[in-house]
């Protein structure tokens, strides 16, 4: 699971490479060692060079892909998890806290998917509740009380598909997030890590700055929710994927997104640390940016950003 | 969420939704008690089912009939028309999909806007219509619903909304997700200038409509029966493998949970909106 498709013959040069150097006969081996890893190095260059959007979504949603908790036990410190939404419960799809952040103190809240059975389960694989994103607004609006900048991190497959989620008002709950964020008077910087699902993703994305990975995605619908639309056949989700214009380059070119952050070569799941430090230094710099526009300056220019948004004749 | 809406139970679809008038010699199958009905009573009662109560489709000029004054509704932003931002094509290019939907409804797009009057008093409106691509939003539908949002802050009148929409249209991807943020942003207008804003829920109002400014309505309305929610019924069904309640986001149902003001039959509509606008309006200014 944890090998994508399209990278498993590079992991069987890596796997053959790594019993070659455990083995004693060091000098046979060594002409050996130093072909493989020319041979690693250009298969490398072959699997990860222009991934198609198919590939991108699975390398979006790879479980060794860091995120939010990642996030914040590598970049953050002093953090202080806040809990709750006050009326329901706590909703473990997102996790929400104060935290510093190279010396800035911020609000950051982001989705939780897990990163085994467990935890996916414990977190629901990303996918909030109401409860989840009224937690986020509480905290949110309390940022703004005491003028906090915020700091989203995204990574869901979508807003929970649920009969008690309906019940409780999914809809309204993320429609109030929608409204509330765009009169938020303290910066709002916004990241995608992984997959950044519909409206689930959308509820913590109204933010003066919206950044996305190299390798993120971020669309309307899923892939496979296209294709079972289409062609009643959630399997044809590769095709949809190409269709629907969701990786960081799509959404760079259609004018939604203000950066795409870097990951390393061989993607994220492949070097987390790197791909963290690469997210810490992008936010720290579109953060001394926006700190230094007065409150109304945010709003306006928030504001005028969503505006402008569609293409229409 | 987003455009499952072509998947919607069809016996709740009804053919003639999309045509403006109902032909009155004619007689129609009620889908829910199959009863037939003759034209001309149903266009009497609204097109409520005269036996049953079942409230079929409307369109949005239908719907505006009923609604407002006569002849009082002054469209606005007709021009407005979709591009092709991400090339979509399925079976079909999404130019020629909506070319199909504008032929079919004799619309320009999913929403109608403008001003209309009702019992007298002027009010901005938008009303959806489902048989124009199942009432999908994308940077039309929203352009226009924010601009009419705009305009009821400059012209300090009251806002209705009307929805009837599947969700977000996916053939403009993650612009139309925008038009969420984008409308719901926009509605912060009103709140400054106490202007009342009342939507009304219709068969069906899910996904990126309802999870924007259907559901930020000052006052929720909804007609009997509608089917009101976030993620579509198959959607959910499938992710929890399990049936759904019987009336499971049903008018009726929200009503309960506590989602919504009001259940209002057809043909009380205006008459309630209008009494609810004279207690909006009343003390305001
Ligand atoms: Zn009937």
């Amino acid at each position: 699971m944890a090998t994508l498709y399209f990278e498993r013959e590079l992991v069987e040069l890596k796997d053959k490479l790594a019993k070659l150097l455990d083995s004693s006969d060091t000098t046979t081996t060594k002409s050996l060692i130093t072909k493989l890893k020319k041979e690693i190095v250009k298969k490398e260059k072959s699997t990860y060079q222009n991934l198609d959007a198919w590939q991108t979504t699975l390398v979006a949603r790879h479980p060794k892909r860091p995120g939010t908790t990642d996030f914040i036990k590598t970049c953050i410190s002093d953090f202080i998890e806040l809990h709750g939404d006050r009326h329901y419960r706590n909703d473990k799809a997102i996790t929400a806290g104060l935290g510093t952040l190279d010396g800035h103190k911020f609000m950051i809240l982001g989705h939780v998917k897990g990163s085994n059975t467990t935890d996916n389960l414990k977190h629901n694989f990303g996918m909030a509740n109401p409860e989840g994103y009224r937690k986020s607004l509480r905290l949110m609006q309390l940022a703004q009380k005491f003028n906090l900048p915020i700091l989203t991190l995204i990574d869901t497959p979508g807003a929970y598909p649920g009969i008690g989620a309906e019940d409780r008002q999914q809809a309204e709950s993320i429609a109030v997030c929608l409204r509330e964020m765009g009169i938020l008077k303290v910066p709002i910087i916004s990241v995608v890590l992984g997959e950044g699902g519909s409206g689930g993703a959308l509820a913590l994305a109204v933010a003066n700055r919206l950044l996305m990975l190299s390798n993120a995605v971020f669309g309307v619908i899923s892939p496979e929710g296209c294709a079972s639309i289409l062609w009643d056949n959630p399997a044809k989700a590769k095709q949809a994927s190409g269709m629907l214009k969701q990786t960081a380059r799509d959404l760079k070119d259609l004018n939604i997104i203000e950066e795409i952050i870097d990951e390393p070569f061989s993607c994220a799941h492949n070097n987390p640390l790197l791909t963290l430090e690469n997210v810490k230094a992008a936010i720290i710099r579109h953060y001394l940016v926006l700190s230094k526009l007065s409150p109304t300056q945010l709003l306006a220019q928030r504001q005028k950003k969503f505006r402008l948004i569609g293409r229409y004749k | 969420m987003t455009s499952w809406f072509e998947k919607l139970t069809p016996n709740f679809l009804h053919p003639e939704s999309k045509k403006v008038s109902i032909p009155e010699g004619v007689w129609h199958k009620c889908p829910n008690c199959k009863e037939t009905i003759y034209g001309k009573d149903l266009k009497k009662s609204l097109k409520v089912c005269t036996t049953c109560g079942f409230h079929f489709l409307l369109c949005a000029t239908e719907r505006i009939e009923q609604l407002t004054d006569a002849d009082s509704f002054k469209e606005l932003y007709a021009n407005l028309t979709p591009e092709d931002p991400i090339k979509f094509v399925d079976s079909k290019p999404y130019p020629e999909r909506v070319k199909m939907a504008k032929r079919k409804t004799g619309l320009t797009e999913a929403v109608l806007t403008g001003d209309a009057k009702i019992n007298g008093r002027l009010v901005s409106l938008a009303v959806l219509d489902f048989g124009f691509m199942g009432g999908s939003m994308g940077s039309v539908m929203g352009e226009k619903i924010t601009r009419l949002i705009e305009h009821s802050a400059d012209t300090n009148q009251p806002l209705i909304v009307v929805s009837a929409s599947g969700g977000a249209r996916m053939q403009e991807g993650i612009l139309s997700l925008m038009q969420m943020a984008k409308t719901s942003i926009a509605l912060n207008l009103l709140k400054d200038q106490h202007l009342a804003y009342i939507s009304l829920l219709t068969y069906p109002t899910m996904g990126g409509v309802s999870a924007s400014f259907a559901m930020l309505g000052d006052v929720i309305l909804a007609e009997p029966g509608s089917l009101i929610g976030f993620a579509g019924p198959r959607v959910i069904k499938q992710t929890i493998k399990q049936d759904l309640p019987k009336q499971f986001q049903r008018a009726e149902e929200q009503l309960e949970h506590g989602g919504i003001d009001r259940v209002v039959k057809r043909g009380d509509l205006k008459d309630e909106l209008s009494k609810i606008l004279d207690y909006l309006t009343a003390n305001i200014q």
